[in-house]
């Protein structure tokens, strides 16, 4: 694509970013450098606080507030940005440096049709008027294969879904055919199914305007696909750097190698049990929100039993995590029950007795939110212990430091802290304590690793495991990613539109995938093979595509 | 002694309005406090003739009855002050308890005690607590009860709406789950994440109450003679003004500068807890 004779587009050198906080400033990148041709896809690679994001800015000359670019060069297309003025640099970004940002939902303004968002830059750039902008967005939404091209623009953000409001902010970015269009996570947020239609639109109208991009993520499999060159990240430094099939297929430094090496976490699946007796049983669960007039569980049923991992998988909106409320008696069922050792439990938890509170926990996605702030650790775990066990003094202190030797915390340095205090996967850990410090036989994880890196969330995979095996545990595993699934499950559910679509052993399930859904879902998992993406299309062009079979 | 020192760092880290807002608020504690042995004379004591002018011996002259004016300015200080704080604190226990209330139990609940909150802040709120205080009679008791009740409808805004956010955490549905009572939620869980706004909100409160009792007493409705209060004082003294004496301006500063002091530490407060900054 692009020629060694070509000029750099983009050239950074030892670029050092600073971020203000408590009091003093912190380096959050340390002396990276980077080079960008015209026509180029670098992959920028690394797990959260690598200074991935803040890199991407700063190839616009853009520090967010409360950072400053601290020393170093950016050079885009000949003009030093770190030195250049706000005006240059506002010419510049939007119309030949454009930004995709994780969230389109949160970039687009809600209260404007995306059209008119589009055509704003175009016009602010004096680069077209009204009427030019609009035809130039219908050609993209048409080239970016999204439905009703010439229609779509007109409707406001919250009327498109997720994957098509992203493809109308690759569009945006595209509106003044920039030179260098910088992808921060586009498609992290969207379910798989949908990721994989975004990332070849991107990939190909990309290659179509022989634009420069930088994609940032923090998914190994999709930077693959994407990119010509990958640079892998770590504490604001660049750990290695080179074109994606040699990066793929020799990485030379020990840090990239584990991150290739992270899903290799397997459970060993348990022999099914010749006497199976539920400790939990959904039977035939239909539940509708209050207000709403379609259920969003519609006839559910599944069996956990003692010990074993029944992973519950589907995409947004599938309705797996309102099953949990369900199962917790946070929103009452119309129709169906709720067995708990072969005892129907009462709708709501109000109702419930303080055994079936105990014995059934919940750990959730977000350990930001699910931990009071202003609780010290001693006080989370505490609490638990203290309310089901009666336990006070040495008696609760003593059960306080086992609690945190069993999720391999210190409890001399970390008893006192509070959540602010703690890393992300040491605040999960945190929330898994206060789980088993009520004796529970039965935890729902929602979501428990998607908020977390690899590594910590593999870690978190092990913990879970290994507590399961001491303490025979139930789990019902709440998730949308079929690595995870692969890792812990013994059995799988999936869920499409508030229905099981699929149940049984994982094995069953999955080798080979049997229902035409499952085999949707398992096909548009990112695979570490620049070619996997190709293969995918041409494997479903070959079947008429997936619109045929109804998803 | 680390939360001393934490304290006094933080106290020299602020700035320049906090520290002399804090010095006001510490003079007029002291004043409060140490009134009886401030003041030359008793509080409601004639000591002279009326309308005499500043002297060696009535330092701010007297008033139109001949009580001597410094000395109820030091007395009126722990009148209007201490009785401003405990409606004040009423207006928040009320006001707080029952907001939060409203957004952990939502539904009936909520929507009933919004609703005559409601109704209660849709009357002018200086005409309605006149009305009140003229039914039920202008004493301390009642003057508390009807300014607390009628200013914890905005704290009750207040508390529910940050409640509101508080109460869709996890860790709330966490303890729900454990089958705690609504009582240990409120105060364990969602007081202790409300606390920032709500204290800001107290000192600006603390304000308005101060200064409705202030008008009210200069109309008449307030606090009653013979105890000393800076906005009867300024209504008793007020026809002085026609004469070029500045008398009863003292009175009024001291009702603008308390309020100005306590206004600069809410602002700094706000600040710490929030980082809202006026410089950018």
């Amino acid at each position: 694509m692009s020629s060694e004779s070509d000029p750099l587009l983009l050239e950074i050198s030892d670029l050092q970013v600073e971020g203000f906080s408590e009091d003093q400033w912190h380096e959050i990148v340390k002396g990276v450098d980077l080079t960008l041709k015209r026509g180029e896809v670098l992959g920028l690679i690394g797990e959260s606080g690598a200074g991935k994001s803040t890199i991407g800015m700063a190839a616009m000359g853009y520090a967010k507030p409360g950072c400053r670019i601290k020393g170093g060069s950016i050079k885009f297309n000949g003009i030093e940005l770190t030195t250049a003025s706000e005006e240059e640099k506002r010419k510049l970004r939007g119309s030949r440096i454009a930004y995709v940002a994780q969230s389109a939902a949160a970039s687009f303004n809600p209260a404007h049709k995306i059209i008119n968002q589009f055509s704003e830059t175009v016009i602010h750039h004096g680069l077209g008027n009204r009427k030019q902008a609009y035809a130039d967005a219908k050609e993209l939404y048409r080239r970016l294969k999204m439905p009703e091209p010439d229609q779509i623009g007109f409707r406001y953000p919250h009327q498109v879904s997720g994957g098509q409001l992203q493809r109308a902010m690759t569009a945006m970015a595209l509106s003044c055919r920039p030179d260098l269009i910088i992808f921060d996570e586009p498609t992290t947020a969207l379910d798989v199914t949908t990721q994989i239609e975004v990332l070849v639109t991107i990939r190909d109208i990309v290659r179509q305007y022989n634009t420069a991009a930088i994609y940032i993520s923090h998914d190994l499999a999709i930077v693959a696909q994407m990119a010509d060159r990958i640079k892998v990240l770590r504490y604001g430094d660049s750990v290695e750097e080179s074109a994606t099939r040699d990066m793929l297929s020799n990485p030379r430094e020990n840090y990239t190698k584990t991150l290739w090496a992270v899903r290799t976490f397997k459970k060993t699946v348990k022999p099914p049990d010749p006497q199976p007796a539920a400790l939990v049983k959904v039977d035939d669960i239909t539940a509708t929100y209050p207000g709403a007039s379609l259920p969003v569980l519609s006839n559910v049923s599944l069996e956990i039993q003692r010990g074993e991992t029944v992973a519950i998988v589907g995409e947004s909106g599938s309705g797996k995590s309102t099953l949990a409320k369900v199962i917790t008696g946070l929103l009452p069922q119309d129709k169906g029950q709720i067995l708990y050792e072969g005892v129907g439990l009462s709708s709501k938890y109000r109702d419930r007795s303080s055994y079936h509170l105990q014995k059934i926990q919940m750990i959730y996605q977000m350990a930001d939110t699910a931990m009071n702030p202003r609780h010290r650790v001693r006080d989370i775990l505490g609490r638990p212990l203290k309310f089901f066990l009666n336990l006070r003094g040495n008696e609760k202190e003593k059960r306080l430091r086992e609690l945190m030797e069993m999720i391999e915390l210190d409890p001399d340095k970390f008893l006192d802290r509070l959540p602010s205090e703690l890393s992300g996967g040491e605040k999960q850990r945190v929330c898994i304590a206060r789980a088993i410090a009520a004796q529970p036989s039965f935890i729902i994880c929602d979501e428990v690793t998607s908020a977390l890196d690899q590594l910590v969330a593999e870690g978190i995979l092990r913990l879970l495991d290994r507590l399961q095996q001491e303490l025979n545990l139930g789990y019902m595993f709440i998730t949308h990613d079929i690595a995870t699934v692969n890792a812990i499950a013994d059995k799988v559910v999936v869920m499409l539109q508030g229905q099981v679509v699929d149940q049984g052993a994982k094995d069953e399930v999955f080798a080979p995938p049997q229902h035409e859904y499952t085999k949707l879902l398992l096909t548009s998992v990112p695979e570490m093979d620049p070619e996997w993406m190709d293969r995918v299309l041409a494997e479903r062009a070959a079947k008429g595509g997936m619109k045929a079979a109804g998803y | 002694m680390n939360k001393m020192r934490f304290a006094w760092n933080e106290f020299n880290k602020a700035p320049l309005t906090a520290k002399i807002g804090l010095l006001i608020i510490v003079v007029y504690v002291f004043v409060a406090i140490f009134a009886p042995l401030i003041a030359p004379f008793g509080e409601s004591e004639i000591v002279g003739r009326k309308y005499l002018p500043w002297s060696n011996e009535f330092l701010l002259g007297t008033d139109n009855l001949g009580r001597d004016m410094f000395t109820r300015i030091v007395y009126g200080a722990r009148n209007t002050v201490g009785i401003a704080l405990i409606t004040t604190l009423l207006a928040f226990s009320l006001g707080g308890i029952f907001g939060i209330f409203a957004a952990v139990m939502g539904g009936w609940t909520e929507l009933v005690l919004s609703r005559v909150v409601d109704i209660l802040m849709a009357i002018p709120s200086l005409i309605f607590s006149m009305l009140l205080l003229t039914i039920f009679g202008t004493s301390v008791i009642s003057l508390i009860l009807i300014i607390g009740v009628l200013d914890s409808t905005r704290v009750y805004r207040l508390a529910r709406a940050t409640s509101l956010n508080i109460v869709v955490m996890d860790y709330i549905d966490v303890a729900r789950l454990r089958g705690e009572k609504i009582g240990w939620i409120i105060i364990n869980e969602i007081l202790p994440n409300i606390s920032a706004p709500l204290v800001a909100e107290f000192g600006i409160r603390f304000c308005f109450v101060f200064l409705t009792i202030s008008s009210l007493s200069f109309l008449g409705l307030g606090i009653q003679p013979p105890t000393a209060d800076w906005g009867g004082m300024v209504r008793d003294t007020a026809d002085l003004i026609t004469f070029d004496d500045y008398t009863p301006l003292i009175p009024a500063a001291a009702i603008a500068i308390l309020t100005i002091g306590v206004n600069f530490v809410v602002d700094w407060f706000l600040q710490k807890t929030s980082g809202l900054k006026d410089e950018l």
